[in-house]
């Protein structure tokens, strides 16, 4: 099955940590990159760069900044090939902002 | 009669069809179906030798069926993947017990506790819905909901139907036997007699996990707690608390008692030293017609190193009064931070009592009434109020 995990860190979060804690946040996300299960994964530039876009009345709306004004925000995402639940939240807890005060959201793809 | 070969038979008869059909409705509708038939023909021409095997094969025979013909219906749209039919030979079929890789679906921590519960009940115990949503106070149609809702969540995203890997199981088996407790909690605040689910579902785990002390820890507990259950209220509706010290000892269920030991014993064995033994050990220590109070509180003292609660102290204070030594107890209840809680304020107040501090303690007690939930125990408030 595929399931999205979608990666909220509150921004920044990564800047108080030691160096060693660093590089280990940098090596956890570059193991998720190249595990053979990870379909596609990415992190995204800060929120601020964050564009959102309504159509209303025909008329198209932009607004500056992330959909939620949440602490945490969302700093990117992975699609990944699992057998079963147990298997994607294994790879989700291995993401570095889950054990750093963030939070993975593994969903199930619709295209299942 | 009948009634109990279904109760005995309805998991391990699920849990082959849902590990047949991958399908938890299927699986359901297929069971009703064949006990249905079992209901109409085992009174005539008597139980088969291997119930469970008949039930397996008769359901596995109308979920083909019925697969088929929706197959037949739905041809344009999609084929379903229909299992091979089986032999119709029952009574030398041996069923593969799948009930453990049952019970850890049901119980997977991806599901919302409410709907562990109601599932596991359901799935497991053979329980109606409509008795779960009596049991939880809640409509049929909410227990209906609940249970839809954590049977599509298993379905839509993948909830494996297996017993997790080594490097999983401890996390997941905490999991499964916090659902079991609180089903058994539920039982002891007086409404119809889930603790006796309870300790149906902790017998049929314990035996599924013989080696798991936690799993033999959980069924001592529960079975030494609910054999004196009925010691436990009095009065003429039955809703006044009797603690510990005055019950009647001979309202309790000896035989549950020594089989309860029996059950502890095994799990000390397995080396069992988790937070279900301990509390074990101490209601097993309760039960002896002289309670050696200060090996409870050494117990408490270990359980307070398991879980770090608060509450536990609490009762390692009450054990620490009733070894005979009520001062270094008050001493231990008032170093907790606990002021919201009422057992802080009724043991303060039986300690002061004891302490021969009598207006500090009738504040304590009276505290702890202002913050009761419970008719029991605001009678029982009231009642140690007015023996000042």
């Amino acid at each position: 099955m595929r399931y999205a995990l979608m990666i909220y860190a509150e921004p920044g979060y990564a800047d108080a940590l030691p160096d060693a804690e660093r590089e280990a946040v940098r090596e956890g996300f570059a193991a998720l990159a190249a595990d053979s299960r990870c379909v596609v994964g990415t992190a995204l530039l800060p929120a601020e760069t964050a564009t959102c876009v309504r159509v209303v009345g025909g008329r198209t709306l932009m607004t500056d900044g992330p959909f939620a004004d949440t602490k945490e925000v969302l700093g990117g995402f992975a699609l990944i090939e699992a057998a079963n639940l147990d298997e994607a939240l294994e790879l989700a807890a291995r993401v570095p902002p889950a054990r750093l005060g963030g939070v993975v959201e593994v969903r199930p793809v619709a295209a299942n | 009669m009948l009634e109990d070969v279904f109760r005995d038979e309805w998991g391990r008869v699920l849990a082959s069809l849902v590990g047949y059909l991958g399908d938890f409705d299927e699986a359901e509708e297929a069971a009703q179906e064949a006990f249905a038939i079992a209901a109409q023909r085992w009174p005539v021409s008597g139980v088969p030798a291997n119930p469970g095997a008949w039930l397996v094969t008769t359901a596995r025979n109308r979920a083909i069926d019925r697969i088929r013909r929706q197959r037949t219906l739905a041809q344009k749209i999609h084929l379903l993947p229909v299992p091979e039919a089986t032999v119709d030979e029952f009574d030398d079929t041996v069923i593969k017990d799948e009930r453990l890789e049952l019970i850890f679906t049901c119980c997977h921590p991806a599901l919302p506790l409410d709907g562990q519960v109601a599932l596991t009940l359901r799935a497991l115990g053979g329980l109606e819905t409509a008795d779960i949503a009596r049991a939880f106070l809640v409509s049929e149609e909410t227990m209906k909901r609940r249970l839809s809702r954590a049977k599509v969540k298993i379905k839509a995203t993948g909830i494996p139907f297996a017993v997790p890997d080594a490097h999983l199981l401890p996390d997941r088996l905490d999991a499964v036997l916090a659902v079991l407790y609180l089903i058994f909690n539920e039982g002891y605040s007086g409404r119809l007699d889930l603790g006796a689910e309870a300790i149906r579902l902790g017998q049929v785990l314990a035996a599924l996990m013989p080696d798991e002390p936690e799993a033999h820890g959980l069924l001592a507990l529960m079975m030494l707690h609910h054999a004196r259950r009925r010691a436990r209220f009095s009065g003429d509706d039955g809703a006044d608390l009797v603690l510990l010290e005055d019950q009647d000892r001979s309202l309790w269920d000896h035989r549950q008692i020594a089989a309860g030991q029996a059950v502890l014993d095994r799990a000390l064995a397995l080396g069992g030293r988790g937070a279900y033994v301990v509390q074990a050990a101490i209601a097993s220590l309760q039960t002896a017609e002289r309670i050696d109070w200060s090996q409870v509180a050494e117990l408490y003292r270990r359980l307070v190193d398991l879980t770090g609660s608060p509450v536990v102290e609490l009762n390692r204070a009450v054990a620490i009064a009733q070894a005979g030594d009520p001062a270094a107890a008050l001493a231990a209840v008032d170093r907790l931070d606990l002021d919201g809680y009422r057992y802080v304020h009724s043991t303060r107040g039986e300690l002061l009592r004891r302490l021969g501090r009598h207006d500090e303690a009738r504040a304590a007690y009276r505290r702890a009434l202002e913050l009761a939930t419970s008719t029991p125990e605001r009678r029982f408030l009231t009642r140690r109020l007015e023996e000042f």
